[in-house]
């Protein structure tokens, strides 16, 4: 059942994004009339590969501006936004985490985390990033480079990174693509663990049966999103 | 993490491009700074050289800068000379007759005085003969004024002073007219000391050493002119060696006549007997005339068919107008295309880079880093290596110069202190960095700048 637009967090209305095709023409990958997040609320998207998963999650962080439509986050319409305001509103209040982790190979883990809370305005505090790591059971790996952590420890950094900053939404991008399938489990936990303990509201998506039953709105991107549903017919 | 730390952080991540690429620019720099050192002590030292406490020289018609360079820096050959009596027309008052009453032989009109000594009131005239080597060091024959009456330094005010002995004399109980003084340097390298014995070789170093020998009774305390360098003998007794005698000449064409050159008899080192007026010859003299006489004089004798003035400082300038600070600015033009290339070297390391990089910007993109941070970060990586390499390009240059004043103090008289600066062109060298740094960094930070995002995450 979904929220009423005026106390939703995040609120889609008439959201749609083309590519140009190749040999011209454009294709539909997201037409989605309605959406919304609660606050503090985890949410799963399920849908295939190729669905428009993670563009969808690429327009809501602003990464990719939609074609039309409405995203308004707390009430303030995104669309209208500039880049660089859009830029801004990502650092300050998203969270996000990779399917392939992405953490930069120059950067220790803390630095990593660090960075997280680099782009926005506000004082850059060492001592959340250390916590969050501790909370993460990273408190020995605070100097290791990405490579000399194992693939269960990077993902752990990146949720770190992701809630460094405190954000109010935390979207997830099959955070566990790239887990074996003992840590998988793990990995759900401490990303909805740490969802809650901050208050973040969390869009994870993902194709994994697995993943979407630990949660409790599990939500078809078929159903969602127009453009798949034309897309089979 | 800043922008700076964050632009630290993937310069030591690619430590080796970067250390290369700081290097070829400090390479740049500390050559840039060598050639700026080196010219601002060359100018330096032909300056202070050239304010010599004399405005004029006067010589025999022919290249004012070799004039110079022959009187001043001992450098070069004695083209002509002038006679001796010529050299008297300079004496100031009764200087003319004194000296011909001192000397003795032939000459016009005796009882009157010099005819430019009414220029000369309060000045001085002092004669040279050169041709001569001890060694490998100039030979200069001339009277006890050059060093009672010249001055050196920076502003020509300290008197000539003697670590050892004393000035020669012009006529002494003890070595007659064979007394010799000489520069701190011929006295560190030929080992002398009050008493040794000079020979003088006629002509070149490798010529044949006169028979009789001066004495040396002084040492000069080192001045940093080239007068550190020179061996300089009683005129008096320079002309009583075989082959100074001037022979007389043809007034028409000019030539020697044949069998004139004999000089007087002498009777032992102590002889009294001195070498006449009219068989003397001097290749330079210098004058200091009274009040702004100089410049007339200049062109006075400029005029006159056998003989020409000039002014070592107007020549010096000249020197450096010419040579000098054109090479200089060949030699900055040069070193400035190495800094170039540095920088480009920085341009294609970085540029290259950002392939590998893509995937880096894309995150941060995503983290919240807008297009200007990345471009900044960028920037700053480029501006970081071409500042360091210079800082280190401008250390070596500098650590380099105090290093060489062992060589360079004795024979230009400047001594290069640590991290001074000798020319003020110096000032440009950090904003010609950040310039230049910025130039670097503006091709690969517009590539990271249109990084798509979505594409690279």
């Amino acid at each position: 059942m979904s929220q009423s637009q005026d106390c939703a967090l995040l609120s889609i209305c008439d959201l749609k994004k083309f590519y140009d095709q190749p040999g011209g023409g454009k294709l539909t990958i997201l037409d989605v009339p309605e959406f919304q997040i609660a606050r503090g609320e985890q949410v799963v998207l399920r849908g295939e590969s190729g669905s428009g998963k993670t563009t969808l999650l690429h327009v809501i962080s602003g990464i990719v501006p939609a074609d039309s439509g409405s995203i308004r986050l707390e009430g303030v319409e995104l669309m209208r936004f500039s880049e660089a305001k859009r830029d801004r509103i990502r650092a300050a209040k998203m969270g996000y985490v990779f399917q392939t982790f992405n953490l930069l190979p120059a950067f220790t883990a803390l630095e990593n985390v660090r960075l997280g809370m680099s782009f926005a305005r506000g004082k850059l505090d060492i001592e959340r990033a250390k916590d969050l790591l501790n909370r993460v059971g990273l408190h020995d790996r605070m100097h290791y480079l990405p490579g000399q952590l194992s693939v269960g420890q990077q993902q752990r950094v990146a949720v770190a990174r992701a809630l460094v900053n405190r954000p109010i939404l935390l979207l997830a991008d099959e955070p566990t693509a790239n887990v074996d399938p003992a840590n998988q489990e793990r990995m759900i936990e401490l990303i909805a663990k740490q969802c809650q303990e901050e208050s973040v509201a969390l869009l994870l998506v993902t194709h994994s049966d697995a993943v979407a039953s630990r949660f409790s709105r599990v939500e078809q991107l078929s159903k969602i999103n127009r453009a798949l549903q034309t897309a089979s017919v | 993490m800043n922008l700076l730390s964050i632009a630290l952080r993937n310069l030591r991540y690619r430590k080796l491009a970067s250390f290369l690429t700081a290097l070829s620019m400090a390479l740049g720099v500390a050559l840039v700074v060598l050639v700026l050192t080196i010219s601002g002590v060359i100018e330096k030292s032909l300056e202070k050289t050239s304010n010599v406490g004399y405005n004029l020289i006067v010589g025999a018609k022919g290249s004012p800068l070799q004039l110079v360079f022959n009187t001043v820096f001992f450098l070069s050959q004695p083209v002509e000379n002038v006679p001796y009596a010529y050299y008297m027309e300079y004496l100031p008052a009764d200087g003319r007759q004194k000296e011909y009453q001192r000397i003795g032989g032939e000459l016009k009109e005796p009882e009157r005085s010099g005819l430019y000594s009414f220029l000369m009131q309060g000045g001085f005239a002092i004669p040279l003969c050169m041709g001569d080597y001890v060694d490998e060091f100039r030979c200069v024959a001339t009277t006890p004024d050059y060093f009672g009456l010249l001055k050196h330094g920076d502003l020509n005010d300290q008197d000539y002073r003697f670590s050892q002995g004393r000035n020669f004399v012009d006529y002494s109980e003890e070595n007659g007219f064979f007394e010799a003084v000489v520069g701190s340097q011929v006295a560190d390298r030929l080992g002398l000391k009050p008493g040794s014995e000079i020979f003088a070789s006629h002509g070149a170093e490798s010529g044949q050493a006169h028979g009789q020998g001066f004495v040396v009774v002084g040492i000069l305390e080192p001045t940093g002119s080239p007068n550190d360098r020179g061996a300089f003998v009683n005129i008096e007794g320079f002309y009583l060696l075989e082959g100074h005698v001037a022979p007389e000449r043809d007034e028409e064409s000019g030539l020697e006549k044949r069998g004139t050159a004999q000089g007087p008899q002498r009777q032992g080192v102590l002889s009294k007997v001195r070498l006449p007026v009219e068989k003397r010859e001097v290749t330079a003299i210098l004058l200091k005339p009274n009040g702004f006489a100089a410049m007339s004089m200049e062109k006075q004798i400029n005029k006159t068919k056998f003989a020409q003035a000039v002014s070592p400082i107007g020549q010096i300038e000249g020197l450096l107008g010419v040579f000098v600070r054109p090479l200089r600015w060949a030699l900055l033009g040069l070193t400035s295309l190495v800094v170039i290339v540095s920088a480009i070297s920085i341009l294609v390391s970085i540029y290259n880079s950002m392939n590998d990089r893509k995937k880096d910007i894309a995150v941060m993109r995503a983290l919240g880093a807008s297009r200007d941070h990345i471009t900044a970060i960028i920037l700053l990586e480029s501006l970081l290596i071409a500042l360091a390499g210079g800082l280190v390009g401008w250390l070596v240059g500098h650590a380099l110069g105090p290093l060489s004043n062992a060589w360079t103090m004795p024979t230009t008289g400047v001594k290069i202190d640590w991290f001074a600066v000798q020319s003020r062109w110096e000032l440009w060298i950090v904003p010609g960095l950040v310039f230049l740094g910025t130039m670097a960094g503006a091709i690969p930070a517009m590539a990271a700048y249109r990084t798509p995002v979505a594409r690279n995450l």
